[in-house]
């Protein structure tokens, strides 16, 4: 059997419907105990047999427990197949695949300031929480997330009752349009980023849609950050998620094994084909 | 150096058959390509080159890698076995042996391909040295010799015997299997076989190919090529079939589906190509959306980003069957010669 391409099969123990067309799937070992061990950024295949595999980010810190959990957009043919899924269903899961974030060394000790849009959020969930847990190992944590409206802020609810309340972590929040109901911020994300005007003393990851990432970093470098100092994550089409089938092949580097994770000066020597 | 008559090859491809699976080409249907020896099949030693390469005997066009079957809402993995190890091919050129080292750092980088390393550990490669190249052959482009290929062992043909040069352990061990076989080449032997190889030398030297070079080329040359205008003129003509990428012994791209049975639902993998549209096609789109970008990829793969993952190997070998089988003839000579890699 090749380990590498073979999955294991995980239950479904708990699904969060976060937005209209995002949902959270709790997956757990059929057995008990852990699917495997995973750091944050790192990904997972998930698949349906029959329907197909894909490649989703691992939005659970493993600190939270030996669950692993993905925040999912509904956006195509496997991704419609999970979101119909119930609890008590099985699918199948291999990872952990990819490079984490240097959570336990180039993010620590620094102050870390967190920018999302829409299920961007997705990956830095997981850094968050861990970085959470591990609060003396960090400086001041700022997170701005803005999504298009109110409804579709994914993780809202935890956002709001456990993130915003401590010491140390400021939640700015911000959507597209003003809407009924909603008393926040209201302006995307870059133009929000600038109003916040951030010192550069601080380590910024980014996730979102690309044009969101490309004038949040644009903003950023004006605001005095160094491309050093920028992480993200890419994402392309995968299929074995091990630098194998060729498919997230940009440059010398593969997304799938080499990334996701990337800071912005790694990210400028690759040919631009993300 | 050991030798046989032509005419007792079958007699060697008969033992060696007893005790593994034997690969050779052979002559059908007007075409020659790589088939498992049966009593009765010939050696097609006058043949260049198969129409597909032998990449198929370690990395199959189409594998199952694991079955499902459902039931209720469970699943139930049922593992697939890994194919049997050891294989002998037999007639390999030079350019397809190289082609198999190349895909060995693909497949065998961790996290190692098991399917890929069951078929490739134990497999023993006998060579054929060629004595008549054909027009589209560029394989000393990328430092072979094909009038002494590497492999296990090296075989060349001269008048009514064929002879067999160890390169290798593994290629020891195979031959002294089956000593009984062979006899021992004389001195003489050994001077017939250099006027050979000296002769083919003096073929190759007057090909067409012959002043290729990978001069400009290699793993540093991302910045300079990518953003090239002459790729737009390159890419025009390419019809995106991938028929370069199915013949091509180093493409390693591949795709995994699912497939529904009826009683289980098989995942496989097959080759897969750069060169279509839906290759990258995500939810968001695709970074490549002509075929501009995807020509490029394809060739920036061999000549650039391969080699500087890999200690400045080149990912084409210069077989020649793309230039061959491309239905408008772009191909990578005509990537390289555009870029100035031609001496002439």
């Amino acid at each position: 059997m090749s380990e590498a391409l073979v999955p294991h099969v995980a239950i479904v123990t708990e699904i969060r419907t976060e937005t209209p067309d995002v949902k959270t799937f709790r997956l757990e070992a059929k057995d008990g105990g852990k699917l495997f061990e995973h750091m944050p950024g790192q990904c997972a295949m998930l698949s349906i047999p029959g329907i197909g595999e894909g490649m989703f980010s691992i939005t659970s810190s493993p600190t939270q427990g030996d669950f692993k959990e993905c925040s999912i957009k509904r956006c195509g043919l496997l991704t419609e197949a999970l979101h119909a899924l119930e609890v008590g269903d099985e699918i199948t899961i291999r990872g952990p695949l990819g490079k984490p974030f240097p959570v336990d060394t180039e993010f620590k000790g620094k102050n870390l300031l967190f920018i999302a849009g829409g299920i961007g959020v997705a990956p830095l969930h997981s850094v968050i929480n861990y970085c959470r847990a591990h609060r003396e190992d960090y400086g001041t944590i700022d997170i701005l997330y803005g999504s298009r409206s109110m409804d579709d802020l994914v993780d809202f609810k935890e956002m709001k009752e456990e993130w915003e309340p401590e010491d140390g972590l400021n939640l700015y929040l911000t959507i597209d349009r003003p809407q009924e109901g909603w008393e926040g911020h209201v302006d995307f994300v870059p133009t929000y980023l600038k109003e916040l005007a951030f010192a550069p003393d601080k380590v910024a990851i980014i996730c979102g849609p690309p044009i969101m990432i490309k004038f949040v970093l644009a903003n950023l470098l004006e605001m005095g950050f160094e491309k050093t100092q920028v992480y993200t994550t890419l994402e392309l089409k995968m299929k074995c998620g091990i630098g194998k089938c060729g498919r997230c092949n940009i440059g010398t580097k593969y997304v799938c094994k080499d990334g996701p994770v990337f800071r912005f000066d790694e990210i400028d020597e690759l040919p631009n084909e993300y | 150096m050991k030798k046989i008559a032509l005419s007792k090859l079958n007699e060697l491809f008969a033992a060696i058959a007893k005790d593994t699976e034997l690969h050779l080409p052979v002559n059908f249907k007007g075409e020659t390509v790589f088939k498992k020896w049966t009593e009765g099949d010939n050696y097609a030693k006058d043949s260049l080159k198969t129409v597909k390469s032998p990449k198929d005997l370690f990395f199959p066009q189409n594998e199952n890698i694991s079955n499902f079957r459902k039931e209720g809402n469970k699943f139930i993995i049922d593992p697939v076995e890994l194919p049997k190890s050891g294989i002998v091919v037999f007639g390999v050129r030079g350019c397809d042996e190289q082609s198999f080292r190349v895909l060995d750092n693909v497949f065998l980088a961790e996290p190692v391909d098991t399917f890929y390393e069951a078929r490739r550990k134990n497999s023993v490669i006998i060579t054929a040295a060629c004595t008549k190249p054909s027009e589209s052959c560029f394989c000393k482009t990328f430092g072979i010799d094909p009038t002494d290929p590497a492999g296990d062992v090296t075989t060349w043909i001269v008048d009514d015997n064929m002879f067999f040069a160890v390169k290798t352990e593994k290629g020891e061990a195979f031959l002294a299997k089956y000593a009984d076989i062979f006899t021992e080449a004389e001195e003489d032997d050994t001077y017939r076989v250099e006027n050979v190889k000296y002769l083919a030398n003096q073929i190759f030297a007057k090909l067409p190919l012959a002043d290729l070079t990978t001069e400009g080329w290699g793993g540093d040359k991302t910045d300079e090529k990518f953003d090239d205008p002459k790729w737009q003129d390159l890419s025009t003509a390419c019809l995106g079939c991938g028929t370069c990428t199915f013949v091509c012994p180093t493409c390693q791209c591949y795709d995994i589906r699912d497939y529904n049975t009826g009683n289980q639902i098989q995942r496989s993998r097959c080759w897969d190509s750069c060169m279509y549209k839906d290759f990258t096609m995500c939810a968001h789109g695709t970074a490549r959306p002509t075929q501009k970008e995807r020509y490029r990829q394809r060739f920036m793969h061999k000549l650039v980003y391969y080699p500087a993952n890999n200690d400045g190997m080149f990912s084409c070998v210069g077989c020649g069957r793309c230039v061959d089988k491309c239905p408008v003839q772009t191909n990578i000579v005509k990537v390289i010669k555009a870029f100035g890699g031609d001496k002439k």
